[in-house]
């Protein structure tokens, strides 16, 4: 392996840890946010937006999407429309049903 | 016969076919998990006294939030060694890796054994799925997640021990298949992420 790709994966892992450290601290914010017992809209909100905050941090450094190819994120862009359809269509059908069409 | 693309990239996709087919499989997965999430938010809406499911007589929430505090830092620590296991491969450090894997595995068997005590003290106390549809959806969404910590574990000790020989023969390909692994397991921890607020914090 060259100087130069040796350098790049030290770099690499200097985010790593640093990604790590990040997920330890925003882990424990989670907790934290839990024990203020905020009204249950809050709760969620905060909650929910910690838990993407995380999971985008695992998902673009430690599953390296930062730096991944088109067709990838063509694949991954199609799987969100499908996951967003599938969340939200049992409400608009349950929409229907009480405005009666 | 030699399978192509297992470490070229295939020029119209500029990708190996090994990184395909993973990220097709985990968009598979981001729809099953999808389905087990979408049916919890419905039985939650719909449910008319939620959060007397998730409590006890005396008030007390009946998941255990410290054992699922642990359990995350667990899976985030498993998730840091697997991705420094790979990048031990790209500086060409074969003892690393080993270490950094096997790391991982012992993680992964720590987050397991947490697991089973937690389902153990949720039985002694008659917490059974069929008891209300609060644990019917904790214990289907964990225990999926539960399955694929163990197989992302039988992945990582085949790559540990036999599937090691490849380094040899082809460190490259070699390579590409612990970040293949990797990618599912960091998946394995993503899910965790989302699933620790959402059943044992909300």
């Amino acid at each position: 392996m060259s100087d130069h790709a040796a350098t790049d994966i030290d770099r690499h892992v200097r985010v790593y840890l640093i990604v790590f450290a990040s997920l330890l601290v925003l882990t424990v914010v989670t907790v934290g946010v839990y024990e203020l017992h905020l009204t249950p809209a809050a709760a969620v909100t905060v909650a929910l937006l910690i838990a993407t905050i995380k999971g985008s941090l695992v998902a673009c450094y430690f599953m390296h999407l930062v730096s991944e190819k088109k067709l990838i994120f063509l694949v991954l862009a199609l799987t969100v429309v499908f996951f967003f359809t599938l969340l939200f269509l049992p409400f608009v059908t349950s929409i229907k049903d009480h405005i009666g069409i | 016969m030699e399978i192509p693309y297992t470490v070229a990239a295939r020029p119209d996709t500029g990708l190996n076919n090994g990184k395909i087919g993973i990220w097709l499989f985990l968009a598979s997965e981001v729809m099953l998990f999808g389905a087990l999430f979408a049916s919890y938010i419905m039985l939650r809406v719909g449910a008319t006294d939620w959060h007397a499911m998730t409590r006890t007589e005396h008030g007390e929430m009946i998941l255990n939030v410290p054992l699922a505090f642990t359990n995350t830092i667990v899976l985030i620590s498993s998730s840091v060694t697997m991705v420094m296991a790979w990048a031990s491969l790209m500086r060409n450090q074969l003892g690393r890796f080993r270490m950094y894997l096997g790391a991982t595995v012992l993680l992964g068997c720590c987050f397991l054994v947490i697991k089973y005590f937690e389902y153990s003290a949720k039985f002694h106390h008659g917490l059974l799925p069929g008891k209300n549809t609060f644990l019917a959806i904790y214990f289907t969404m964990t225990g999926l997640h539960g399955l694929h910590v163990i197989g992302g574990m039988v992945a990582n000790a085949y790559l540990l021990g036999p599937g090691s020989k490849l380094w040899h023969e082809n460190p490259r390909w070699f390579t590409n298949r612990v970040e293949n692994s990797g990618l599912f397991w960091h998946f394995v921890d993503l899910v965790w992420i989302f699933l620790f607020p959402i059943l044992y914090l909300l």
